[in-house]
Order: structure tokens, then C-alpha cells, then sequence
């Protein structure tokens, strides 16, 4: 397949497709909650505007209404509820520091890569526009796991939830165009569902643990309390390495 | 004829360099609110800086004097195989993209030897600055640059930016992403904010004026123009490269002209955005950089791999 | 013919060797002539005159050196000649030694393969015998005697001369050892030292462990051939499994040789404990011959090529070439961080091997033989700048007496002629355009973007990663010796010694890098004179060259065609030329400015620039290692001498860091241990009661009595 051969529809949804690939890959790599938000809604976004030209392309009218509902939830409403319950924790100031972004960005990469490469044996029964949109769908999947693995905050955790959410979504959108408008609703009001019900545990975690660290979680093991501290202390202590020359100077 | 329009192209790049940084200080100051220097400034400095003896330091060894010469000729000549207003050159088939990456590297080889030179602080500090950040510029660089080069499936300038033009208006993803990098690369390498600031002398934070600290007359002329023409070269390539409508691809007067008019003003505007960012964004600290470079290096390589999944797989 | 030319520079070197024996038997010597010159009254008086006029007290221990060098240099003369010869005419010789065991004969092939490394051999000894003489008189005869030296030399290029002969396993076996025991011998030269004799058991150990992988590949191979000549192993037939296995062994066995990551640990422990001239010729070119050596067995002997190995070969070779180069980065010795560099050399040309494996198993021999190509013309440029590099740091340490670079500074005035040199090879390792370096890796650059034309995804994919590692590599190559260069020669001295440095007053010492230097230089400018002898290599090898678009002419370089991409340093170097020259005149045209007036350098208002002021090595590496601080072990602390009331005035501050190599504790160590544990297991069955033994004894016999009913 080349490029230069496509419509320019084809060629806007795969430029899309690579800018959301993107944005997955900045979500990997931001260890400010405030800016990871912003890169969530930025996706959000795109994926609004993908479906538009789907919509436009396909003159297929309800998937409009599946931008419109994108549009209000993905890039309004839940980066809204996730700002507000970070200004609200105060955790905006807080750095999370990636133990090892710039491996985190290869394994990132390769996983681009892999999911490429598993979906490759499908080409011989889709249209090649297809299968790149499905591997950077897929990718976008795997590197929200990715996401929630590597990152403490419980609110990262959500944004990767969603993440995932946004890249099953966007692969609905470009194989299929569009699912039918109820499955659309119904995955709508899901996310909606999700949303508030993380909210509600937020509330939760915060009054037993006073904290939306993840990790602080151990503690309610009760057999490996000393290691959960000795891991607490462990990332209170800065290493002499890291710390910051030019500002001692 | 061929050869006679590269001559003068390479010779149109060393005339406009100091306008382009000209036109960056006026849109700069415009920017801030402060009252701009005459837009041909750059011009006299080189002259009066010409017309005065250099003062050079007593243990200076050849390299620190001829230096100037070696780094302003390695530029110029990365500067002829570049397009300016028109294709087809022959200079860009004796020295295709990864020569010319040679070309800057062998200038900044001699910059930090001659910033080590003396045995100054200062130097020292400048060069092995300057080579660190360019060793992590380079490969993101050659990745954005891989990435035309693929899809044109040529490293001869000319011909790709004749190949991109034959295509027509074409998104590529793959592009999209080398534009990118390669705009974060050319304000790393020209040692821009928020990598280094060209304005500034205070040394926890400044890079290429430590090297050249102790340069003056001729030489600190001869220094000056070559960065200049170096981010002449970055604005170039990346209007060239990405952009490329305009540009002359037969050799009347006519086309000619309107390339020249083309490439000014995609030069004008691109140094009005340069300006815009170098307002609104802040001096990075010195290990900040590598995030940012190696943000530049998994945008190349994102394009690199948009190039396979997106757009060429078979 | 040309075969004659081949066996003539090995034994010249066997001579050379033999040679520098008669160093300590001056008095036999001379008893002999004595006899001699009765025996045969006739001889002209001034040979008589010569002859004892050399065999003087004084001047035999120079006439001697002399000699052994000369003939040294005859043999690598010869090897060029026979190298030439044997690549113009394209031919492959054969032959039959009756020597070794009497039903085993060694057979002798000498084909383009050979040939190259012949060349690239015969010019590295031809400039270290060039150099020599002046080297090895700094050595005090009682301490460190020239006749080991000189034997050891000699037996040396003599076994890396056969290495390339041989054609049969045997024979491959018998004169790698010759070369791996005899530069065992060399590294050890210097035994007073216990750092030194144990870098070299260091070696000696992975020198045999890596022939003893050698011998099992070649078993393999001969378990599916009848015989052990590279004739039969040709024609063996193996399975893609058995295939893989026996490359899997020799690349272990070569790698080891050649130094790839992991292990390649003993290369920077033996290099910086021999003498220069010859980790020069270790550095240079005994690592080609291991590459050589993989490069018959996988291209040649197994000739089956897999993609998968190209794909080993491709992360191996990224690997080292990175970890090679970030290491010398850190090194303040200087001939440990050329060692390190060596590393990453080898890397780069193991990464373009691997990709020629590639391309050959995917159908595309066209761009396997621009691979090949390209990884033998770096094979042949970094042999020219390494032993540049190791004779120029050899002149350093004759000069100052130091190698550690932070001891060095400002050498650039006292040393103008070894700074040129040496700068010279500083820019072609760091492959500056105009020098060789630069050829070669514009050609990896090139085979690597040809990933396009693959089929697979992910190799087309992993291609352009590995090519902008590359990139990285070059560009932390140009930083590392940056600091080199900038260190030694530039700034103020920093040490009593290399302020009292001089120049090398035997100018027969500056005349081999001289020689290595104008080529990197000449092959800079026309790289199409090794293209073509290589392309009777890969023509012989893989039955394909590379596709020189010659539309062009010879001064150009176009490795697929010249649309898609070319390269003529001819040109190039005119145009430097134009460009340097007018803007030199031009802006000295006026004679007053043309002076420059002296003045001193900025200070700060401080008062004086002290050498303790200017960069360190640290200093100049601290920013990557900070970056790359997760590819070394670094131990860095910093020790406060505190004096005065309550010990609060601090007096003096020391610096301390210590850099270590992750593969010690992660390769090295576990396996030290486990050999341990199990010697000590074995160790419980030698109880010393003079019982069990017989109890031992008693059980074998039974057991045997047993086996034979």
C-alpha cells in the first residue's frame, strides 16, 4: 500500500491515527497529572475529529452524533472531573518521578512494533488502510496498560483505563465506521458509569490512605507491611546523583 | 548552468544569512515590546568586526586561528548542497543529506577543539556541552532526515524535494512527525532557547558563547556568520523539505524569481514563528535537554515507524 | 607466483623472530664470523669491516633492532604485494604443505578474502616496523629484552599471516593458536607489574575459551563433512537447526577475539599493558582477524546464510558499538579508551555484517554485497586510523611517560608534527567527511536505508533503529575524541612531564604513522581504489559486487545508483578547498589587520590561568555520564579534608571516581562463582584417605569388568 495512492480522506484518518499514536506515547511519558490530563483530552479530541471525517466520508449522519458525545465526554467532562479532583488532592505540584522513561519509550516503541506485527497475518483479509489503523488501535491499547503499570497515581491509572477505551474506540471507528448507534450509546453511558464510579473511589482510597498513590495500596496487605514501608522510604530518599546541580550553585 | 545556479544558491545563502537573523532580532523585539535594531544591523557588525586586528590569546595553537576558516567553509559548503530556490543542483549529488550532516559535524569538531584551545574554564565548559547536546541532536536529526529519505527513497536533496513536489499535497504522518523533530533538532543545533541562549554571557547556562569567548575581530566575524548561516540552513531545509511549493524546478528567469520570492517569504514567516517561540517559552536547564532531545529522537523515530505501519506496508 | 609472494612474508616474519634471538649471543655471534672469515680468507675486507663494525659492543643491540624491524617490515611489504596481487588478478590459489602430522597435510588456499587481510596486515606491519626501532630503544635490555620482544612479534604476524592461509581446520587451529599464545606472551611483556600478568591470563583464558568454541564450530560443521578441509566442510550439508548452532559457536569463538559485548572484557585490560606498537598491531588487525575468521565460516564455509543470525549480528554489533564508545567516553587512560573504541569499531562493523546477512537471506545479494562492502572498508579504515592512534599514543608515552590524558595538556607546540598526526586520526575516527571513517560509514548508512525493500515489518523497522544507534555512535565518537585530542595537545600542560615534552627526535618514528595518516587521507578522498579490491572479494564470495553506478565516473561513489544516492570527496575537497582559500585571503588582504596582536585570555579579574583550572577528562564526559548513567557502574564520591576549630574550615576537597563495567558482576562474577562452587564440589571426592582412593579404584574396575561382558 502507498500512501500517495489513497484518498485524501483515507490519508487525514491515517495521519490521525499516527497523531493518536502520539499522544499515547506522550501520556507514557508525563509524570505531571496536569499535563497528562491535557494530552487525554488532546487524544479526546482527535478522535472527535476522526470520527468527523469518517462521518463525513461515509456520509454516515449518526456517527456524528458519536463525535458530539466524544466531544462532550471524553474531552470535556472527564478531563474536567479528573482536573478538579487533582486541584482538589493538591497533587498537581507533585512530580511522579518515572523510574526509567527513556526505557518505558522504547518498550513503548517496540510495542508499536509488535502489535504491527501481530496484526499482520490479517492483512491478506482487510484493505491495508485497515490493518494500520488496527495496529496503532491495538498499540494505543497496549500502551495504556503500559500506562497503568508504570505510573503510581491512581488518577494516571483512570487516564490509562481510558486511554484503552479510546483506542477500541477508534478502531471501531476506522474498521467498522462507526458501530451501530445503540452499542455506541451503551459504550458512552459506559464510560460515563466509569467515570463517576472512579470518582466514587477516589473519595474511598483518599479517607483510608489520605493519598492517591497506588503503591500505598500495599498497606492494606498485611503480611509485607515492612515492605511496603521499606519501599516508601526507599522513594523518599534522593539519590545525590539526580538531585539538581545548577540550582545548588 | 546547472553548476553556475548552484554557485550563486551557495552564495544567496552566505549574503542572506545575516538578514534572516536580521529579521529574527526585529521580530523578536517586536515581540516583546522593545524598540528593534535596523534590520541590516547583523551586516554592519560583520563588517566593523572585519575591519578590526583580532586579539588573540598568548598559548593559542593553530587550530584556535584557523578554526574560523575550517568552520565557516564546512557551513558554506553544507549550505551548497542545500536547495534554496531552485532543484536540480549538482552539488547535492557530491554531497547528499548524510554528508552534510558530516559537514556540521566536522564545523563543530574544530568550534569545541578550538573552545578547548586555550585552557580557559569556560571553554572547556562550552565544548563539552556543545557535544553532548549535538551527539544527542545528530541521531534524531538523521532519523527525521531517514525518514524523507525513505520515502523518497533518495539522500540527494534535489531529488527528494523533486519527489515530494511530484506528489502533490499528500498528509503523510510520517512527515508530520519529521517536521517535527527536525524543527526541535534545528533549535538544539542552532543554539536557540530554550536550549541555549544566543543573548547571553552568564556561564551556568551558556554553550556555543563559551567557546567562542575568547574569539574577537575576524574571526569572532567569520564565527558569527557561519551560525548565522547555519540557521539559515535549518530554516531551509525545513521549508524546502516540507514544504516545498515554490521552489524553482526549471532554470528561466521567471521561475527563478518566484522561487527566490517563495523561499524568502517561507524563511520570513518561519523566523516570525522562531521569534514567537523564543518569547513564550522559557531557557531550559542544562539536563532538561536530553529530555527534550530524546523527545525530538522518539518523534523521528515515530515517523520512521509511521513511514512502515502507516503508509508503505506490504 | 603470488602464493610465493604470501609464504615469503610469513617467513620473513618467522625470521624477524629468529632474528631477534642472536639479541643476547653477540659473543657467539662473533666467534662465528671469526671462523668464517678464516675459513674463507677471500671476502673483501669492508664486508669484514661491516660485519664486526656491527657486531661492536655499541652498536650491535641498534644494528640488531635494526634488522629485526627491517625484515619485519619486508614481510608486511611482501603481504601487501601478495594482498595486491592476488585481489587484481582475482585468482584462487591452492596448495599443499607437507608439514604436521604426515596423513595430514596443510592445505593452503589464498583467494580475495585472504587477500584483503593480507593487505590490511602487511600496512599495519609495514608502519609499526617503520616505528619500531625507535620504540623498543626506550626499553632497558635487562628489564624488558628485546629478544622476547622480537620473537614474539615475529611468531605473531607469522600466525595471523597462516590464519588467512589456511584451508583446513587443522592448520586454522594451529596458527590461531600460534597468534593467540604468542600476543599472550606480548601482553605479558611487561611482568613486573601484577595488574599486567593479570590482564594477560585474563586474555590467555579467553583466548582459549573462545578457541575452544572455534574447535566445536568446525566439529559441528565436520560432523556432516567427510574431512576436516574447508573444502569438505564446504560441501557439507547441515540442517537450518545444526547450521545456527555451529554459528552460534563461532561467533562466540571470533567474537570473543574480536571483543563484542560481553566479551569483550579483555581487550581493555591487555591493550593498555602492551608495548604501543603492538597493541597497535592487536588492536588493528588482530581483531580483523577475527572478523575474517567469522567471515569464512558463516559467508563462506556455511554459506546457507539465515536472516536470524544477520538479526543477532545486527543487535550484537548495536549493542557494542554503543557501549563501546560510551565507555571510551568515560576512560581517562588513553590507550584503555582506545581499546574501548576499538569495541564500538567492531561493533559498527559487526551491525553492517548483520545486515548484509539480511539482505543476502531475503533476496537482495545486490545490497548484501553493499553491506559486505561496507563492513570490510571499515574493517580496512579503522585498521589504518586505530594504528595511527596506538603509535601516535606509543609516541606519547615515549615522550611524556604518561597515558593518562589528564596528565597531558598543551603537547600541541612541543609535538607539532605527532599533534598533526594524531589529529588526523582523531578525525577519521570520528568520520568527519575528507577522511576514510566517513566513506565507511556513509556506506552503512546507506545499506541501512535500503530496509525498504524488505518484506518482514518488523525488520524494516529495526533497521532504521539500529541506523540512528549508529548515528549516536558517531556522534559520541566525535565528543569522545573531542576530548582527546583537546586534552593531550590543546590547553595548558597539566604535569611536569608534558611540560618538559619534545618532539621525537627519530624521525623514523614518525614516519609510519606518516604513512598511515596519508592514506586515511588519500582513501577519504578516493575510497573507489578499496571499492574495487573489495568488490573481487564479495565477487569471489557472494558472487555479486556492488552496484557502482560507474555513469558517473571513478571519482564518484553512487552504491546503488545515482539517483538515489552518491558521494564524490574529489569534489568535495575542491570545494573546501575554494571555500578556505578565498575566505582566508580575503579577509587578510589588508596587511595591518593581518597580524594579530597577543594578549592574555579572559581570568575573571582572578588573576592567572592555572592548568588545574581547565577541563578534566571528568569534567568533560560528566554531562553523558550523567545522561547515560544507567550504562556504567560509577562510583563517584567526594572526600572533604576539614581542619581548624571544630573541624568546620574545609582544607581540601578530593574527587574520587571509580568506573566499572556491568558486565563484571553480571556475567563475569556468576560464572567465576559457579566454577567455584563446582571445583569445590569436585573437591569433596578427594577426601586424601588413601581408602576411598582405593575404594575408587575398586569401583572403576568393577564397573569396567561390568561394561566389557
Amino acid at each position: 500500500m502507498n500512501i500517495e495512492l489513497q484518498d485524501i480522506y483515507t490519508q487525514a484518518i491515517l495521519s490521525m491515527a499516527a497523531l493518536v499514536g502520539l499522544t499515547s506515547f506522550l501520556m507514557l511519558g508525563q509524570s505531571r497529572l496536569l499535563r497528562l490530563i491535557f494530552v487525554f483530552a488532546f487524544q479526546g479530541l482527535l478522535l472527535t475529529m476522526t470520527t468527523m471525517v469518517a462521518a463525513y466520508s461515509t456520509d454516515n449522519q449518526h456517527l456524528y452524533i458519536s463525535a458530539v458525545l466524544t466531544l462532550a465526554l471524553k474531552v470535556v467532562f472527564i478531563p474536567w472531573m479528573l482536573r478538579r479532583e487533582v486541584l482538589k488532592m493538591n497533587l498537581h505540584r507533585d512530580i511522579q518521578a518515572l523510574s526509567n522513561q527513556t526505557t518505558l519509550m522504547l518498550g513503548g516503541a517496540s510495542l508499536m512494533v509488535f502489535s504491527y506485527y501481530v496484526l499482520h497475518p490479517i492483512v491478506q483479509t482487510t484493505s491495508p488502510v485497515m490493518l494500520n489503523a488496527l495496529a496503532v488501535s491495538l498499540s494505543v491499547v497496549l500502551l495504556g496498560m503500559l500506562l497503568m503499570i508504570s505510573h503510581r497515581q491512581a488518577i494516571a491509572h483512570v487516564v490509562g483505563f481510558m486511554s484503552i477505551e479510546n483506542g477500541l474506540f477508534f478502531a471501531a471507528i476506522v474498521a467498522t465506521n462507526g458501530m451501530p448507534m445503540v452499542v455506541e450509546l451503551g459504550v458512552a453511558f459506559d464510560v460515563l458509569v466509569a467515570a463517576v464510579l472512579f470518582g466514587i473511589f477516589f473519595f474511598h482510597i483518599r479517607t483510608s490512605i489520605d493519598s492517591l498513590d497506588v503503591d500505598l495500596l500495599n498497606r492494606l496487605h498485611e503480611v509485607d507491611e515492612q515492605g511496603a514501608r521499606h519501599d516508601k522510604n526507599r522513594s523518599a530518599v534522593i539519590n545525590p546523583h539526580t538531585a539538581d546541580y545548577e540550582v545548588n550553585r | 548552468m546547472n553548476g553556475l545556479i548552484a554557485a550563486i544558491q551557495t552564495l544567496l545563502f552566505v549574503a542572506l544569512a545575516p538578514l534572516l537573523a536580521g529579521w529574527l532580532k526585529v521580530c523578536k523585539c517586536r515581540l516583546q515590546n522593545r524598540k528593534a535594531p535596523p534590520l541590516l544591523q547583523p551586516y554592519r557588525d560583520l563588517i566593523k568586526l572585519t575591519h578590526k586586528q583580532p586579539v588573540v590569546a598568548g598559548q593559542a595553537s593553530w587550530i584556535f586561528t584557523k578554526a574560523p576558516y575550517i568552520i565557516f567553509s564546512a557551513t558554506m559548503l553544507a549550505a551548497s548542497v542545500v536547495p534554496l530556490f531552485a532543484v536540480d543542483l549538482p552539488t547535492s549529488a557530491s554531497a547528499d543529506v548524510i554528508v552534510m550532516v558530516g559537514f556540521f559535524a566536522f564545523a563543530r569538531f574544530f568550534l569545541a577543539l578550538a573552545g578547548l584551545d586555550i585552557g580557559t574554564a569556560f571553554g572547556g565548559m562550552g565544548s563539552s556541552r556543545e557535544m553532548t547536546i549535538s551527539s544527542l541532536a545528530e541521531p534524531a536529526m538523521l532519523m527525521a532526515v531517514f525518514t524523507l529519505a525513505m520515502t523518497a527513497s533518495t539522500t540527494n536533496l534535489s531529488i527528494a524535494i523533486t519527489h515530494v513536489l511530484n506528489e502533490g499535497l499528500v498528509l503523510r504522518p510520517s512527515f508530520l512527525f519529521a517536521l517535527f523533530a527536525l524543527i526541535l533538532v534545528a533549535v538544539a543545533e542552532t543554539g536557540r532557547i530554550p536550549i541555549d541562549n544566543p543573548a547571553t554571557h552568564l556561564e551556568l547556562t551558556m554553550i556555543h558563547e563559551a567557546m567562542i569567548l575568547e574569539y574577537s575581530g575576524r574571526h569572532l566575524a567569520l564565527i558569527e556568520w557561519a551560525s548565522q548561516l547555519k540557521l539559515m540552513i535549518y530554516g531551509v531545509l525545513i521549508a524546502n523539505i516540507f514544504l516545498p511549493w515554490g521552489i524553482a524546478e526549471n532554470f528561466s528567469v521567471e521561475a527563478l524569481g518566484y522561487g527566490l520570492l517563495a523561499i524568502l517569504a517561507k524563511l520570513a514567516v518561519l523566523a516570525v514563528l522562531l521569534a514567537l517561540s523564543e518569547t513564550l517559552v522559557a531557557k531550559m536547564r542544562l539536563f532538561r535537554v536530553q529530555e527534550y532531545l530524546s523527545f525530538a529522537y522518539l518523534l523521528g523515530l515515530l515517523g520512521m515507524l509511521s513511514h512502515i505501519i502507516l503508509e508503505a506496508s506490504r | 607466483m603470488i602464493l610465493l609472494l604470501a609464504y615469503c612474508a610469513v617467513l620473513l616474519s618467522f625470521v624477524s623472530g629468529l632474528l631477534a634471538l642472536l639479541m643476547n649471543q653477540r659473543h657467539a655471534l662473533l666467534a662465528l664470523c671469526q671462523t668464517c672469515f678464516k675459513k674463507f680468507p677471500g671476502s673483501r675486507n669492508q664486508c669484514r669491516a661491516f660485519v664486526f663494525g656491527n657486531l661492536d659492543e655499541q652498536r650491535f643491540p641498534v644494528f640488531l633492532r635494526q634488522a629485526v624491524f627491517v625484515i619485519l617490515g619486508l614481510s608486511g611489504l611482501f603481504a601487501v604485494l601478495a594482498g595486491l596481487s592476488v585481489l587484481v588478478s582475482k585468482d584462487v590459489i591452492t596448495d599443499q604443505i607437507g608439514l604436521g602430522l604426515p596423513w595430514l597435510p596443510w592445505h593452503v588456499r589464498f583467494d580475495g578474502l585472504s587477500g584483503f587481510f593480507f593487505l590490511i596486515i602487511g600496512i599495519a606491519v609495514g608502519a609499526v616496523s617503520l616505528y619500531g626501532p625507535g620504540y623498543v630503544s626506550g626499553y632497558q635490555e635487562s628489564r624488558h629484552p628485546f629478544a622476547v620482544l622480537g620473537l614474539f612479534t615475529g611468531l605473531f604476524v607469522a600466525g595471523m599471516l597462516l590464519v588467512l592461509l589456511a584451508d583446513d581446520a587443522f592448520m586454522f587451529m594451529i596458527a590461531w593458536e600460534l597468534m593467540s599464545v604468542a600476543s599472550y606472551f606480548l601482553v605479558a611483556f611487561q611482568h613486573e607489574n601484577a595488574a599486567n600478568r593479570r590482564a594477560a591470563f585474563l586474555y590467555l583464558l579467553m583466548a582459549e575459551v573462545g578457541a575452544l568454541a572455534i574447535i566445536l564450530g568446525f566439529g559441528v560443521l565436520a560432523s556432516f563433512a567427510d574431512g576436516f578441509t574447508f573444502d569438505a566442510l564446504r560441501e557439507s550439508h547441515l540442517s537450518a537447526t545444526w547450521a545456527s548452532i555451529a554459528f552460534g559457536l563461532a561467533l562466540l569463538g571470533f567474537g570473543m577475539k574480536a571483543g563484542i559485548v560481553p566479551v569483550h572484557v579483555w581487550l581493555p585490560e591487555a591493550h593498555p599493558v602492551a608495548p604501543s606498537h603492538i597493541s597497535a598491531l592487536m588492536s588493528g588487525v588482530m581483531l580483523k582477524v577475527a572478523l575474517y575468521g567469522l567471515i569464512r565460516f558463516s559467508f563462506d564455509l556455511l554459506a546457507d546464510i539465515q536472516w536470524q543470525w544477520g538479526v543477532v549480528l545486527l543487535i550484537l554489533g548495536t549493542v557494542s558499538a554503543l557501549g563501546g564508545i560510551l565507555y571510551a567516553m568515560v576512560q581517562a587512560n588513553l590507550k584503555r579508551l582506545l581499546a574501548y573504541s576499538s569495541v564500538e569499531n567492531i561493533g559498527i562493523i559487526f551491525m553492517v555484517l548483520g545486515l548484509a546477512m539480511i539482505f543476502m537471506d531475503n533476496g537482495h545479494p545486490q545490497l548484501a554485497a553493499l553491506g559486505f562492502l561496507a563492513a570490510l572498508f571499515h574493517a580496512f579504515n579503522h585498521a589504518l586510523f586505530k594504528n595511527l592512534l596506538f603509535l601516535g599514543a606509543g609516541i606519547l608515552h615515549h615522550q611524556t611517560h604518561e597515558l593518562n590524558i589528564d596528565m597531558m595538556g598543551g603537547l600541541i607546540k612541543k609535538m607539532p608534527q605527532t599533534s598533526l598526526l594524531f589529529l588526523i586520526g582523531c578525525m577519521s575516527i570520528s568520520s568527519l567527511p575528507l577522511f576514510n571513517g566517513f566513506v565507511s560509514e556513509w556506506l552503512a548508512f546507506q545499506t541501512a536505508l535500503q530496509a525498504d525493500v524488505l518484506d518482514n515489518g518488523v525488520l524494516r523497522s529495526l533497521i532504521p533503529v539500529a541506523a540512528a544507534a549508529l548515528a549516536l555512535t558517531a556522534a559520541l565518537a566525535a565528543a569522545c575524541f573531542v576530548k582527546v585530542f583537546g586534552l593531550i595537545f590543546l590547553g595548558q600542560s597539566r604535569s611536569q612531564h608534558s611540560e618538559k615534552a619534545r618532539e621525537v627526535a627519530d624521525k623514523t618514528m614518525l614516519a609510519g604513522p606518516m604513512l598511515l595518516a596519508a592514506l586515511c587521507f588519500l582513501i577519504g578522498i578516493f575510497p573507489g581504489l578499496v571499492i574495487n579490491l573489495i568488490n573481487s572479494v564479495s565477487e569471489q564470495l557472494l558472487g555479486q559486487t556492488m552496484p557502482n553506478d560507474s555513469a558517473l565516473g571513478w571519482l564518484w561513489l553512487a552504491p546503488v545508483s545515482a539517483q538515489q544516492a552518491s558521494y564524490s570527496p574529489a569534489l568535495v575537497l575542491i570545494g573546501a578547498l575554494i571555500a578556505g582559500c578565498v575566505s582566508f585571503w580575503y579577509l587578510r588582504r589588508d596587511p595591518v589587520l593581518k597580524t594579530m596582536r597577543r594578549a592574555a585570555p579572559w581570568d575573571c579579574g582572578f588573576g592567572g590561568l592555572t592548568p588545574r583550572m581547565q577541563y578534566s577528562s571528568n569534567a568533560f564526559s560528566m554531562p553523558i555520564r550523567r545522561i547515560f548513567a544507567k550504562v556504567w557502574l560509577i562510583d563517584e564520591r567526594i572526600d572533604k579534608d576539614m581542619q581548624g576549630a571544630m573541624d568546620q574550615d574545609v582544607a581540601a576537597v578530593h574527587y574520587h571516581i571509580d568506573i566499572q563495567d556491568h558486565s563484571w558482576p553480571l556475567l563475569y562474577q556468576p560464572i567465576g562463582h559457579g566454577i567455584n562452587t563446582l571445583a569445590k564440589q569436585v573437591g569433596r571426592i578427594q577426601t586424601g584417605n588413601i581408602r576411598t582412593y582405593l575404594g575408587y579404584s575398586f569401583v572403576t574396575l568393577v564397573l569396567m569388568l561390568w561394561v566389557i561382558s
